[in-house]
């Protein structure tokens, strides 16, 4: 926001020149949410442009397969999270048994591994040639393929299992403080009339906490409506994979961008649920008696059986990848080392690190500016921006692409014109064009942390500091950062983690001699050479798994104060904003 | 953004716009200008689709002798895509493509210009350069098939349209149907049988796969060593790579339980593609990246095509490597490469038909 213009104004004796004075917050909220929201807009637009015989062609071919495998990917990982990330939860928090404690925090752990890292991991393990059906030929001196059966990992089953095994936690975060939430009464009453544990969850306790449920079924779905890495590597042609097949196989842009904008009706459902689901939370609190939940103590055998639950998860989501890429990673250290390793982290560290702090700094600012009060149609406008997130990545890189190119290409234009002058290639092919990418995608995290950050500060201290004298950027300065200041570091931290991670958007809109550790572990793992890149997925996994352990510090403050009143709902209420942002 | 005179009614949300954020807007503008700042002219910068591994022993050979810098960026998709947006302004001089189809993309979009060199008409023979001098073709290879040595009796596999034969059934393996190699082949297949036999052939291929199409040209001699399969589909050069590599031994014991067959010799012969390069039209330094287009032409760069790469050098009177010409001379199918170009789209279009990757 270059503003040239000073022009000698008012001025005081002290200042020797000032700007003309302008409604910051109302013209940049408008500003931001238009850029925000320019990338979507492209890709509508481009969508109506003719694409030839591309589309009959995708409707007769591709286009039945494309939904099909959306929706069953959608509908298997939203199943399977359900079911393991309520389950572990209810384990975890109303039932006794060893090991309890760790599996509290210890189920969250698997969110630190990117889906396309585990896809990489396991295809290793279980393909024809890896360690697992070669130990199974050995054993029983089979020879060939034909001479025994196992399943096929690279196939639609195999990305529902890996998505699955790392975006439970979502999940499980959520039923997790959904049920601490709950009145112990509630269950107590269904116990006293007659109901078993069973009944009593089923009845009870899970449709007491389906409105967090739901949400972070919809947030998991969104992350695999996002996934790129794992479906481009197992070929399941889904919506994504065909953006991408349209788009730079058949080189159609406006063909890809009417699966976009089919893709973004699925989205558009999505955020529906998840509003559906936050809108039904304010009901739930039937009951202000809130303590120490009693704690079912399990017999031994089936205190065998809860600690294989949680075990298997954490096992499969996280040891193991992490034990793998951990031996390779010691054989083959040298070879990430030697294909300029630190290069590419410091590539990652500096994209993620700016895409953060401006992600902060512009959630902030749309954040307090909503609060300053703003006319309904900017607040609309701004929410719809705040929607990023639900955008998968290959949308949004379109969009992004095409529009940069073009208004590149128009500012040179207009500059040549004018002055004579070539302007050149100011966004496009730079980093700001991947850094913008990333913080159109998680603006939605920072917005959303500073504006529950925001919401737990009482308006009185808003009117004490201007009652005061100060005005809103010295009372924001003053007051309110230093009060939300714990929920914007990890607001920075998550941004951060979630763009070292983010593949589809890198790989597109990044400079061309430009790797980053994404882009480079999945250049390489598509070559078959995943021991190569170990190290560098390794720190991928390193770097998530920092908002992972502040997460569970929440969680375990929160189990510590769940026995007072006021203090369990108080505690239990960063889990649920965290989760309700982490979305990579 | 439009500058807002002060409204005195709303002092609350109204603030003068701090001069500490406009210092950061323009020092990051300027930064950005800087970045994007055009280099000297003693440069040439590529666009490939080429490995960079495979072109960076040209690249340093032609940087020692001519001092000049060149500045490879490789890519597996999206260069054409990216050539596009940039417009006029692309940094990109030269594009090197791995397969013609790839080529004949950038000229359909109009994003070439021609290639005005005496010396690169004279190495190259006309059949492997564009009639209207847009691109010029510097390699050659042959899309081979790989057998088991134990499990394939000789003479079993001979051509292509052995593979969709009821006797290879669940026994072929081969890269993604969409990858550029296997669109070229299906092409060429095409234009030698028409549209309804080739559709017809793709889909016994399909049904004779031993698992879904994955992986890259290596991975199937690999699982053809390991049993997963037993004859896969893989560009002829790959087999000098594996034989010689060094760095991973066990893909010699790849290359060893394989033999290399150039299918349809006694007919229409071995579908062959080359690598090509061409100068864009918004290229920047157009007479350095005609120079360097002439040296991988020459003599040595396509001596280190040849013994670096185990490609087929297409100048007359360049040597194969020893252990290429060992695999024996073959029967190419030289029909005029534009001819696959014709069919491209066409096939992309069948290896959707048929879901050949599902």
């Amino acid at each position: 926001m270059p503003h040239t213009v000073a022009s000698p104004g008012p001025t005081s004796a002290t200042r020797r020149f000032t700007l003309p004075t302008i409604d910051v917050w109302a013209v940049g909220t408008l500003a931001v949410a238009v850029a925000v929201a320019m990338p979507i807009l492209w890709v509508l637009g481009l969508a109506l442009t003719p694409s030839g015989d591309i589309w009959q062609h995708l409707v007769d071919t591709i286009l039945g397969r494309l939904v099909w495998n959306t929706v069953l990917l959608m509908v298997g990982v939203g199943v399977g999270t359900f079911v393991i990330g309520t389950g572990t939860a209810w384990i975890v928090t109303m039932c006794r048994f060893p090991g309890r404690r760790i599996f509290e925090w210890a189920l969250l752990i698997p969110m630190a591994v990117p889906a396309y890292v585990i896809a990489y991991v396991y295809t290793d393990l279980l393909e024809y040639s890896g360690p697992i059906q070669g130990l199974i030929r050995d054993v029983f001196g089979f020879e060939t393929r034909h001479d025994y059966a196992f399943f096929e990992i690279r196939s639609l089953g195999g990305a529902i299992t890996m998505m699955t095994l790392v975006l439970y936690p979502y999940v499980y975060l959520l039923a997790r403080a959904a049920f601490l939430e709950q009145s112990v009464c509630v269950l107590e009453a269904s116990r006293t009339l007659g109901k078993g544990p069973w009944t009593s969850f089923f009845k009870v306790a899970l449709p007491l906490a389906r409105p967090s449920i739901a949400v972070g079924v919809s947030l998991v779905m969104m992350e695999t409506l996002n996934d790129f890495g794992t479906v481009d590597f197992f070929a399941v042609p889904t919506f994504t994979a065909g953006i991408f097949d349209v788009w730079l196989n058949m080189n159609s842009p406006s063909g890809a961008a009417q699966l976009a904008s089919m893709l973004l009706m699925f989205v558009i459902v999505l955020v529906g649920l998840e509003r559906y689901g936050r809108r039904k939370q304010k009901f739930h609190h039937t009951s202000t008696h809130v303590r120490a939940l009693p704690g079912f103590q399990l017999s031994a055998p089936v205190a065998t059986l809860a600690f294989i639950a949680c075990a298997l998860p954490v096992t499969l989501g996280f040891i193991v990848p992490a034990w793998v890429l951990g031996m390779y990673a010691t054989d083959f250290y040298q070879d990430t080392l030697d294909a300029d390793f630190w290069t590419f982290t410091g590539h990652s560290l500096m994209l993620s690190g700016f895409a953060a702090l401006i992600a902060i700094v512009l959630g902030v600012f749309l954040a307090y500016s909503l609060r300053l009060g703003q006319t309904s149609w900017v607040r609309t406008l701004t929410r719809l921006a705040a929607l990023g997130y639900a955008v998968p990545g290959a949308v949004l890189a379109i969009g992004i692409l095409m529009y940069l190119g073009w208004l590149d290409n128009t500012i040179d234009g207009w500059s040549r014109e004018t002055f004579g002058v070539s302007t050149g290639l100011i966004f496009s092919g730079t980093v700001i064009a991947v850094t913008f990418g990333y913080v159109v995608r998680f603006l939605s995290l920072s917005f959303g942390s500073a504006e529950a950050g925001l919401s737990k500060i009482t308006a009185n201290m808003d009117g004490a500091a201007r009652t005061l004298g100060a005005g809103p950027m010295s009372t924001l300065k003053r007051v309110h950062l230093p009060m939300m200041q714990g929920s914007i570091m990890t607001a920075a931290l998550l941004v951060f983690v979630d763009c070292m991670k983010e593949l589809p958007m890198t790989v597109i809109l990044r400079p061309f001699d430009f790797e980053t550790l994404a882009t480079f572990v999945h250049q390489y793992a598509s070559d078959e050479l995943l021991p190569e890149a170990s190290l560098a997925a390794l720190t991928i996994v390193g770097a998530g798994i920092i908002p992972v352990i502040l997460l569970s510090l929440t969680i375990a403050r929160a189990r510590a104060g769940h026995t007072g009143q006021g203090q369990a709902a108080q505690t239990t209420e960063p889990a649920l904003i965290d989760l309700e942002e982490v979305a990579p | 953004m439009s500058v807002h005179p002060q409204n005195p009614k709303s002092t609350n949300a109204k603030r003068k716009f701090p001069r500490s954020m406009m210092a950061i807007g323009l020092a990051l503008f300027s930064a950005t200008t800087i970045a994007s700042a055009h280099a000297s002219d003693a440069v040439v910068n590529v666009y490939s689709y080429r490995q960079a591994f495979l072109i960076d022993p040209l690249v340093k050979a032609y940087e020692q002798k001519t001092g000049a810098n060149v500045k490879v960026v490789f890519a597996k998709k999206g260069l054409l895509q990216r050539l596009q947006s940039e417009g006029m302004n692309s940094p990109a001089d030269v594009v090197l493509t791995a397969d013609i189809n790839q080529m004949a993309e950038f000229e359909a979009e109009n994003l070439l210009q021609p290639i005005n060199s005496a010396t690169i008409t004279a190495n190259i023979p006309a059949q492997y350069r564009a009639p209207d001098g847009m691109w010029t073709g510097l390699t050659m290879r042959a899309r081979a098939l790989y057998t088991s040595k134990t499990r394939v009796k000789p003479g079993e596999v001979t051509t292509y349209e052995d593979l969709a034969k009821p006797h290879m059934k669940g026994r072929v393996c081969t890269r993604s149907g969409k990858h550029p190699y296997n669109v070229s082949l299906l092409a060429s297949v095409i234009t030698a049988k028409g549209e309804k036999d080739a559709e017809v052939w793709l889909r016994g291929v399909k049904d004779n796969l031993a698992r879904r199409p994955q992986g890259n040209d290596r991975a199937q001699v690999k699982a053809v060593m390991e049993g997963e399969c037993d004859v896969a589909v893989g560009n002829s050069y790959y087999f000098g790579m594996m034989s010689t590599n060094d760095k991973k031994p066990e893909q010699k014991e790849w290359a060893a339980a394989v033999n290399i067959i150039f299918p349809n010799q006694d007919d229409r012969g071995t579908h062959v593609n080359v690598s090509a390069a061409a100068i864009t039209k918004s290229a920047k330094h157009y007479a350095e990246a005609v120079k360097f287009l002439e040296f991988l032409s020459s003599d040595e760069a396509q001596g280190i095509y040849a013994a670096s790469n185990f490609e087929y050098p297409l100048k007359e009177g360049v040597a194969l490597d020893p252990l290429v010409a060992s695999w024996g001379m073959f029967k190419a199918d030289d029909r005029n490469l534009s001819e696959i170009v014709g069919a491209h789209t066409t096939a992309t279009k069948m290896m959707d038909t048929v879901g050949f990757d599902h």
